[in-house]
């Protein structure tokens, strides 16, 4: 999300004539919307006051994101829903003569949805090569690992055989992403999905991998220890 | 409808650049002179039901206005959840078009039945939901609700050549119709269900009986002021939809009267129950399930008598009744089969009707 949001999703045309010119963003795993919100509120689109609102009642800020919230392009939260409208995204931009790009951010579990791969299968077949995808290859899911829950593996082959250009990167090594991400616009003539390889909590050593920390928030003893851990890295 | 719609979606094409089309795979013979006349807005999405909606949300927030196209039931009740998500929580203009109301794809049997669409998508907020009477009003209704900001739901019929007497195509949102007048019978119809309801009233006429007949084409936003008046002006009504009566317009209307505190006794004439194991025409199954013209007929004359009968126990009328097929079951056993055909029209005093005409 930090390498998405440092300049890679493109808010207009350079000359400013064209705002339907900019790049959409799905946050298809709408459950990280909380690292959407602090990409937003780096780049000066929400305030301090706002993010401070996160979760309370009355906020517009809540465990997924809304469409209502500046900076939002797409409502998110139910899974399996975002890669087809990042689909219609970019067919619209198509449609247009559009140079912008969509990027969907997705989950591995997300892969267990039919849904999903009536999309992967719209996209190829139409040669949607301005829709980038990004998996949090993380191999968790809600109640367990993704191998033990549904086995995808391997995955890489199982996107090239419905027509997809496949690319592989460190999702916690930023350079690698950029790198990946912004190469994306030189591919033709395909959809790219970019797999992004990661620990959950990574770099939180009582949060790594585990389950439960998809559901609990942090005691406040808890979150001192995290912030130790982060800053001392 | 469908040419009524083809012919309609071109001349939108035509004039509004952001018209697409898309469809689930389907539509034989009704698709192809658009697909050919504007390739570029025209996708066969596959049968991905879910998909078409997601890529219409798509669609719709990029500035173009998606027609989606299916049968009812696919259209409306498969990708609920992304109608849900996508346009009508996001009030994004994406238009979802379902052929085949109620029973209109008989034979096909009950997996093609569209009996809890209009319920499903009446429960949505900022979702116009509209089931036109007939091709005139279809075309209407589409070129009145291009425009609209929000989602919209059609329920469209298959009948392509009837044309409701005097109705002449017109179409109101939050508006409903009077498409007959007289004061002994209120019916109030959904969509296309006006001629079963318009028939049952010829057959009362033909008995001295007049009747009043308000269609519902916009059942969202609802016609709340035109109900209201109906509902004040006669001790009963009956509602006619090709629809479960829990959910569509026969609630609708007890809605109405409930939050108006009027006192008329309220037939909610529709499918009471399922219809898995006994398939036919539609013609059949509408009266099978209470109704077909004559039905709605006796409804009207037990509700003047004031005969205390559930108005849509299914009861079989020989004259229409098929060749027994063999089911799964022997549903001839059940008791609620066993009822006596048109035993409540015998029971009807010729002299009560001539009284209240």
């Amino acid at each position: 999300m930090a390498v998405l949001f440092s300049g890679l999703l493109e808010s207009g045309n350079p000359d400013g004539n064209h705002p339907e010119a900019r790049d959409r963003f799905v946050l298809s795993k709408g459950h990280a919307a909380l690292a959407l919100y602090s990409a937003l509120y780096l780049q000066g689109k929400l305030d301090q006051a706002a993010l401070d609102t996160y979760c309370s009642n009355g906020s517009r800020l809540g465990v997924h994101p809304e469409k209502e919230l500046p900076g939002v392009d797409f409502s998110s939260g139910s899974l399996g829903q975002g890669l087809g409208t990042g689909a219609g995204a970019a067919l619209a931009m198509k449609l247009k003569g559009s140079l912008g790009r969509v990027r969907v951010l997705m989950s591995d579990a997300e892969l267990n949805e039919g849904s999903t791969w009536e999309a992967i299968m719209f996209a190829a077949h139409h040669k949607l090569d301005n829709l980038d995808v990004i998996i949090d290859l993380n191999g968790q899911q809600a109640l367990g690992m993704t191998h033990d829950v549904i086995d995808m593996t391997p995955l890489a082959p199982r996107w090239a055989a419905f027509g997809w250009h496949v690319r592989r990167a460190d999702g916690h090594d930023a350079q690698a992403l950029h790198r990946e991400l912004a190469s994306m616009a030189g591919t033709r003539g395909k959809p790219q999905v970019l797999l992004a390889e990661t620990r959950s909590g990574k770099g939180v050593g009582f949060m790594e991998t585990r389950i439960k920390w998809h559901y609990f928030p942090m005691t406040e003893v808890e979150y001192a220890a995290a912030r130790r851990e982060v800053e001392a890295a | 409808m469908r040419k009524a719609l083809f012919a309609s979606l071109t001349e939108l094409a035509e004039r509004d650049p952001r018209t697409v089309f898309l469809t689930a795979d389907l539509g034989y013979l009704f698709v192809e002179a658009f697909a050919q006349r504007f390739p570029g807005r025209f996708f066969n999405v596959g049968v991905a039901e879910q998909n078409m909606i997601a890529l219409a949300t798509g669609l719709a927030e990029g500035g173009f206005i998606p027609y989606v196209y299916s049968i009812a039931t696919f259209a409306a009740l498969r990708p609920y959840e992304f109608i849900r998500n996508g346009p009508v929580l996001q009030r994004l203009p994406v238009r979802i078009i379902g052929v085949g109301g109620g029973f209109e794809y008989d034979h096909a049997g009950p997996t093609h039945y569209a009996l809890e669409d209009i319920g499903a998508m009446r429960m949505l907020p900022g979702l116009q939901v509209i089931a036109p009477a007939d091709s005139a009003q279809c075309r209407s209704a589409l070129l009145a609700s291009h425009d609209s900001l929000g989602p919209v739901y059609y329920r469209l019929g298959k009948d392509d050549a009837y044309a409701v007497p005097g109705l002449e195509g017109r179409f109101e949102s939050g508006r409903a119709h009077r498409v007959r007048q007289g004061g002994d019978v209120l019916f109030i119809a959904m969509g296309a269900s006006v001629r079963q309801a318009l028939e049952a009233a010829g057959l009362l006429a033909a008995q001295g009986l007049e009747s009043t007949v308000l269609l519902v084409s916009s059942i969202s936003p609802a016609p709340v002021e035109d109900i209201r008046a109906a509902l004040a002006a006669f001790p009963s009504a009956i509602t006619v939809e090709a629809h479960y009566t829990t959910g569509g317009l026969g609630s609708l209307v007890c809605e109405v009267a409930g939050d108006h505190g009027i006192a008329c006794r309220i037939s909610r004439c529709g499918v009471t129950g399922s219809p898995a194991g006994v398939q036919g025409s539609q013609e059949f199954m509408n009266h099978l399930h209470g109704f077909s013209p004559e039905r709605l007929a006796e409804t009207a004359l037990r509700n003047l008598c004031e005969i205390s009968v559930p108005v849509a126990v299914p009861i079989a009328v020989p004259e229409l009744q098929a060749s027994p097929r063999p089911v799964s079951g022997d549903w001839s056993a059940s008791p609620e089969w066993k009822t006596k055909p048109s035993a409540a029209k015998k029971s009807v005093p010729r002299a009560l009707h001539s009284g209240s005409a």
